[in-house]
């Protein structure tokens, strides 16, 4: 058993060195120093660093934003469930990190998402048959990234970051006053990918807004366990513009994402926005988080709700009636149907189609193959072959 | 009874307990066992030091795994799907494969690097693709898989006991399969990590496959029997380094092959097999040697998987069309 004795450790208990190094700081610690406006109970409070406007109408806006974005999440779930969606990753207490960060910048901006943009997505005006289709399987994205200013949905962790600061690059060579937002996860911030682009952003002064949604968790690995210190800090080290907020304060996301934009649009450094969030719900429809975290965890976040934050404040403050609550839940309810006979819709897909869209131009040897293909799947009158069942 | 997952779980604990110096590292395989369990419970009865939940970087976990088999460790990695592993590309190919050689034989990298691999399941993209083809283009790398529960258990042990890097693909759509496996049997006993194997004999044709072909590639030699036809399938099992004595064996029999892989054709194995059996047994053959393989494409989305995979019926046109000439 003695194997490795050239170096005499395998085996034995390591030479006082744990195997992480004791990051326990306390959750309060860790967020001493976290921009919040709207408390988990409602309260507001302004932060002068942080001008914000909060009118009425604002907190509507977002509040509305928000539970239609839930609304549509719950029903992609169901739909999961029910084997109309291949797989649904929820953001589920996502809302306000992303309906506060994609509402704070403006419409000409261009936004490049992960996979759990769905709030984000809808607030751009996709449509939730465009959004679905991909977690439906009948294609690899659902819009045109051009019409909406919003990239499709990268699932190669942080690759997005890449592409999102080139992409900058590219605005800033134009002269145009235009800047990019880009998300990714408290996961993918350990990619190479990101960390490039992190340092390549402010090497050549990219417009960028790098906004990374730290949900705790990258399917079963604690944000512990991914890094040694705090995304926002690393970022600085790189020498970004950096700000660490409460993702689950609508305002504040709204509040820091408008000034580092701005800062960034004036010339300023590309600056990071770590939102401290939570993924209340498991990884994906494929996940079983019981397996690595307690409910008591799950349940304290569920108390710092973004919904019933702003809920709470709209009701004490009497910025919103029983009437708008009530058009809200009705359309709501809408929104839900509109989902869920949309992806009902869907076609399935034809593989001629991704033949088709490989190249720009299809060279001679696909098309004989894709001919071939099609004349092929013809050959069978009634549809799939006989014995296809059968093989696999 | 046992599933090609529960084998392949039950191979790693085999090696993890004969050798203390086998770790096995990757995203979330430790507290969750991995997105396909295949680890499930290892991290609880070996330590978080030898079952490491790593941080989310495959070009990390391959680059610290050459280091930790630098210091004398057998790290076993976990690439989570096929498609994540190129962010580690560079550490396999300039690295991992080529370390020996440019030491001059003086370090070894006893590396293994697991990918649930292939398609099938109705994933999203990124998750069903066949990218062996990178693998087994790269000398220095040992590539092999599993396409039994059986095979599971003792293929990785040989892996785990190499000294070469082993890119060890696990075809996830045979994960939750069932089979008898003998865990007594001594692993001496086993067939040599790089060998082939005959899986149903066959006089007219042979069937040359490997990892989640092999099924299809069995019903389709069962229909094609019904009409009369006798079809070897054999079972290539090491993709790199060939077992080309086994498969040169079987088609000087039969006169004819047929290559069946989920991976694109062009520069597949089917188009390595073509080649040595053009240049071995040209003069022997009655048909040229077909392949029946992915498209050119990249993989499709979930719902046209079923037309993008080859199936009994597209490896019978195949058949037919060997036997036609
Ligand atoms: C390069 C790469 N490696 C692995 C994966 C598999 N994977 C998908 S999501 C995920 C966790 C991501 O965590 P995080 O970045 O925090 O995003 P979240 O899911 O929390 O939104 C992993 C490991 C992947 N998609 N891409
Ligand atoms: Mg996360």
């Amino acid at each position: 058993m003695s194997s490795a004795s050239r170096y005499g450790y395998a085996g034995r208990p390591p030479p006082g060195r744990p195997a992480y190094r004791d990051r326990g700081r306390s959750l309060e610690k860790r967020e001493a120093n976290v921009i919040q406006m709207l408390a988990p109970d409602g309260t507001l409070r302004a932060d002068p660093r942080f001008p914000l406007d909060v009118t009425p109408a604002l907190c509507r806006d977002l509040f509305r934003d928000m539970v239609l974005a839930r609304r549509f999440d719950e029903e992609a779930l169901a739909l999961q469930r029910q084997g109309e969606l291949g797989l649904w990753l929820m953001a589920l207490g996502q809302e306000a990190a992303q309906v506060g960060s994609i509402r704070a910048i403006a419409a000409h901006d261009h936004v490049f998402p992960s996979y759990r943009e769905h709030a984000a997505a809808l607030c751009r005006g996709i449509s939730p048959a465009e959004l679905l289709a991909q977690w439906r399987g009948i294609a690899h994205s659902g819009w045109d990234p051009a019409r909406y200013r919003f990239h499709i949905y990268s699932l190669v962790l942080g690759a997005q970051t890449l592409h999102a600061t080139g992409y900058a690059l590219g605005v800033r060579l134009d002269g145009a006053p235009e800047m990019v937002l880009a998300y990714f996860g408290d996961g993918a911030s350990s990619q190479g990918d990101v960390n490039e682009a992190l340092n390549w952003a402010v090497v050549t002064n990219a417009p960028i807004v790098f906004f990374c949604q730290n949900n705790q968790w990258a399917i079963s690995t604690a944000t512990a366990q991914q890094m040694g210190a705090p995304l926002h800090l690393r970022a600085a080290g790189f020498g970004l513009d950096t700000y660490f907020v409460d993702g689950n304060d609508a305002l504040a996301v709204h509040a820091v994402t408008a000034k580092a934009s701005d800062r960034v649009r004036a010339g300023g450094p590309p600056a990071l926005i770590e939102a401290l969030t939570y993924r209340v719900a498991g990884h994906s429809t494929s996940d079983d988080p019981r397996i690595y975290r307690s409910e008591a965890e799950v349940d304290l976040w569920r108390e710092r709700d973004p919904v019933s934050r702003l809920d709470t404040l709209l009701r004490t403050r009497g910025w919103a009636g029983e009437q708008y609550f009530q058009q809200l839940d009705e359309e709501a309810r809408k929104l839900a149907e509109q989902t869920r006979a949309a992806c009902l819709a869907l076609p399935d897909p034809a593989l001629e189609e991704t033949f088709r869209h490989t190249f720009a131009q299809e060279p001679p040897l696909l098309r004989r193959e894709r001919e071939a293909m099609s004349a092929y799947r013809a050959s069978f009158a009634d549809g799939p072959g006989p014995v296809a069942a059968a093989g696999r | 009874m046992i599933t090609l997952g529960q084998a392949l779980n039950r191979g790693l604990r085999a090696a993890m307990t004969s050798d203390p110096r086998v770790v096995v590292m990757g995203e979330d395989v430790g507290r969750l066992g991995g997105v396909f369990r295949v680890t499930s419970g290892l991290q609880k009865d070996f330590g978080a030091d030898r079952v490491m939940d790593t941080p989310l970087a495959e070009s990390g976990i391959v680059g610290t795994a050459v280091g930790l088999a630098l210091r004398g460790y057998r790290p076993v990695c976990e690439i989570q799907f096929d498609g994540f592993v190129y962010p580690a590309f560079d550490q396999i190919v300039s690295q991992l494969a080529k370390m020996r050689a440019r030491s001059a034989g003086r370090l070894a990298l006893p590396v293994v690097i697991r990918i649930p691999g292939s398609g099938g399941i109705g994933a999203v993209e990124h998750h069903s693709e066949s990218n062996e083809s990178y693998f087994v283009h790269t000398a220095g790398l040992r590539v092999v898989t599993c396409a039994t529960p059986s095979d599971g258990y003792t293929m990785i042990q040989q892996a785990v006991a190499g000294d070469d890097p082993v890119i060890f693909y696990e075809p996830k759509c045979r994960y939750w399969d069932k089979a008898e496996v003998d865990e007594q049997a001594p692993l001496s006993a086993a067939p040599a990590l790089h060998s082939a194997r005959t899986v149903r004999g066959g006089s007219d044709l042979t069937l040359v496959t490997y990892g989640s072909m092999v099924r299809p590639a069995l019903a389709a030699a069962q229909i094609a029997e019904e009409e009369g036809r006798s079809i070897e399938v054999v079972d290539l099992r090491s993709l790199a380094p060939l077992d080309l004595p086994a498969v040169l064996a079987s088609v000087r029999r039969t006169r004819r092959a047929v290559v069946v892989h989920e991976a694109p054709t062009t520069l597949g194995l089917g188009a390595e097999i073509s080649a040595l059996l053009t240049e071995h047994c040209y003069f022997e053959m009655e048909a040229p040697v077909l392949r029946v393989g992915g498209y050119n494409i990249p993989y499709p989305p979930a719902r046209a998987e079923e037309i993008y995979l080859p199936d009994a019926d597209r490896i019978l046109e195949a058949i037919d069309a060997s036997l036609a000439y």
